[in-house]
């Protein structure tokens, strides 16, 4: 079983990265993004890249974003290019190719932000030296154990909507939707709320100990990320990838 | 007898639509088995319920002697599939196709390689592994899907419709592989084709279906004489009116026709051909050429599909 993970991540990463004629992503891509912000960005922003409360936006939503590409690609792309089927007709258990999917797009995403995170650091200590600096470790840690489960969310949110849209760009855009609400929706309501509950709100907000809330949201996304793998196990069988 | 493939009033619904209809089949271990059938007719879902892909709707399945559903991946370890689209990976070489293959059929780096070369040196594409699949033909790719159903030597290999878009020279020399490639391992083949000479060709039986269903099973010769009768067709000046009313009062005689340049006569029994010549010739026709014939295969099944959309 963890050989066929291993077997599916090898053939996400290598069809990613390592084939000629992709106009998507390819290492190209993933270099331009490591490159700005790992070098280009700290670059701008001297010593305080590292402890910019900027950090934890940035951070946010990179993994997101590249995860939500690739998952959508691995599995409604495929459909569209007709190989998932073939795949299916060989011995891999589901379970190994679902895992396999999503653990290629989470750790693609979260490498690329690992690796663009601790060149940052290198970036800034090289460019303004001085002593020896590094990011507040519990935001750091803070920042890689938030992205990943993050990306765990996004990826089997992307399998769910892979289940039933035809084609890689079809799934994308119902995934685009998706963010919108969830990023969006929030932010709308907290501009039409009445002043006197958001300056409630806020007290509230300054009142809590950051590191109980860190701890709570962890726990929320690893509830959302238990249940919605659960789902995609019981939802990624074959006759529901082959028909649609 | 040991059989590869068994099932028994096979059965598949895609909502109101019966895609597979009470299907029995028994494919002989070691054989090529052919389904014959037109567009539509459940060839490709056959296919997948064999493959234990999707369920069936009822009946039973056993696929070397396991049932696909229960057992999927035993059976689906001992089977190849190349299935309607050849399902190579159009961003890889051809060699990392073949390579991803073996990693999934779980053969170790050194069998990896040695197997890839046989396969692709077998096939004559060795020289360009190292290609982008995107940038091939059709007929190369269908190839070196070939080589890929092929490379865990599989005993039983599902081919859907495998030469369907090639040219006729390269769909041979495509069978041509596939005979050579399959010989001494006693593989059997379960192939689909809409393609009569195809099948006789290929297959040692021939299964033809339409609409789902089973409408007749046997080697191509068997399924050729049962449907159709034996043929004399005369080439030839004065042919007339006369001489087919004559003809057809003959007793072994089933049907005249005028077609195009000839005169075509369905013979009820392998009649004595030189006594309806004589006849013709007492008639004042000049006959240059006699031919006799048994009906193709092609018109063997389309008699059976005819025979079928009366009832
Ligand atoms: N996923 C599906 N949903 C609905 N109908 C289907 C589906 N797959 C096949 N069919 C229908 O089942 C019938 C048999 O299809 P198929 O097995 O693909 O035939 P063949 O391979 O012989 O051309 C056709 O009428 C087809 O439209
Ligand atoms: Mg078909």
């Amino acid at each position: 079983m963890f050989t066929d993970i291993l077997t599916i991540i090898y053939k996400e990463w290598k069809e990613m990265f390592f084939a000629r004629s992709t106009a998507r992503s390819g290492l190209l891509g993933v270099a331009v993004i490591v490159a700005l912000l790992g070098i280009f960005m700290p670059f701008q922003n001297g010593r305080d890249w590292l402890t910019t409360p900027l950090l934890i936006l940035i951070w946010s939503w990179l993994p997101v974003f590249l995860t939500l590409g690739m998952v959508t690609d691995s599995i409604a792309g495929e459909r569209e290019r007709h190989t998932l089927e073939t795949l299916l007709a060989s011995r891999l258990p589901e379970q190994a190719i679902l895992f396999g999917k999503i653990g290629a797009a989470v750790f693609y995403a979260w490498g690329i932000m690992l690796v663009s995170l601790l060149l940052g650091a290198v970036t800034v200590n090289l460019a303004f030296p001085g002593s020896p600096a590094f990011y507040d470790p519990l935001v750091f840690a803070a920042v890689l154990v938030f992205s990943l489960l993050a990306s765990v969310l996004i990826a089997s949110i992307g399998v769910l909507v892979s289940l039933h849209s035809k084609t890689a760009r079809q799934a994308y855009q119902k995934m685009s939707v998706v963010f919108l609400v969830v990023w969006f929706i929030p932010m709308l309501v907290a501009q039409f709320l009445p002043e006197e509950i958001k300056a409630g709100l806020s007290a509230r907000l300054m009142t809590l100990d950051l590191n109980a809330v860190l701890t709570l949201g962890m726990l929320i996304l690893l509830a959302a990320d238990t249940v919605l793998v659960l789902v995609c196990l019981k939802r990624f069988q074959r006759p529901n990838l082959i028909l649609l | 007898m040991n059989y590869a493939i068994q099932t028994h009033q096979l059965t598949r619904d895609f909502g109101s639509l019966r895609a597979v209809d009470r299907l029995t089949l028994e494919v002989p271990a070691g054989q090529i088995f052919g389904l014959l059938g037109p567009n539509g007719a459940g060839k490709t879902t056959t296919i997948r319920l064999l493959l234990g892909l999707l369920p069936p709707t009822s009946g039973q399945v056993r696929v070397l002697g396991m049932d696909p559903l229960q057992q999927g991946e035993a059976v689906r370890s001992r089977c190849g599939a190349l299935l309607e689209h050849s399902g190579l990976y159009e961003r890889l070489s051809a060699e990392d196709n073949l390579d991803l293959y073996a990693r999934i059929w779980r053969m170790d780096a050194a069998s990896r390689k040695k197997r890839i070369r046989e396969l692709l040196e077998g096939l004559g594409l060795w020289e360009r592994r190292k290609e982008t699949v995107a940038e091939w033909s059709r007929g190369m790719k269908q190839k070196l899907a070939i080589a890929r159903v092929l490379l865990h030597r599989p005993p039983l290999i599902f081919l859907d419709e495998p030469t369907a878009g090639l040219d006729v020279p390269t769909a041979a020399a495509l069978r041509e592989d596939l005979l050579r490639m399959t010989a001494q391992e006693g593989t059997t083949i379960f192939l689909t084709t809409h393609n009569l000479s195809e099948a006789e060709k290929l297959c040692a039986q021939v299964a033809v279906i339409r609409d789902g269903q089973l409408l007749a099973v046997g080697s191509p010769v068997e399924l050729r004489t049962r449907a159709g009768q034996p043929r004399l067709q005369v080439f030839g000046r004065g042919l007339n009116e006369r001489a087919l009313t004559v003809l057809q009062s003959q007793p072994g005689v089933g049907g005249v026709k005028f077609l195009n340049d000839h005169l075509e006569i369905a013979l009820k029994e392998p009649a004595e051909t030189a006594a309806l010549v004589k006849l013709l010739v007492e008639q004042g026709a000049e006959i240059e050429e006699v031919r006799k014939s048994t009906a193709s295969l092609e018109e063997a099944f389309l008699s059976l599909l005819e025979e079928n959309h009366v009832h």
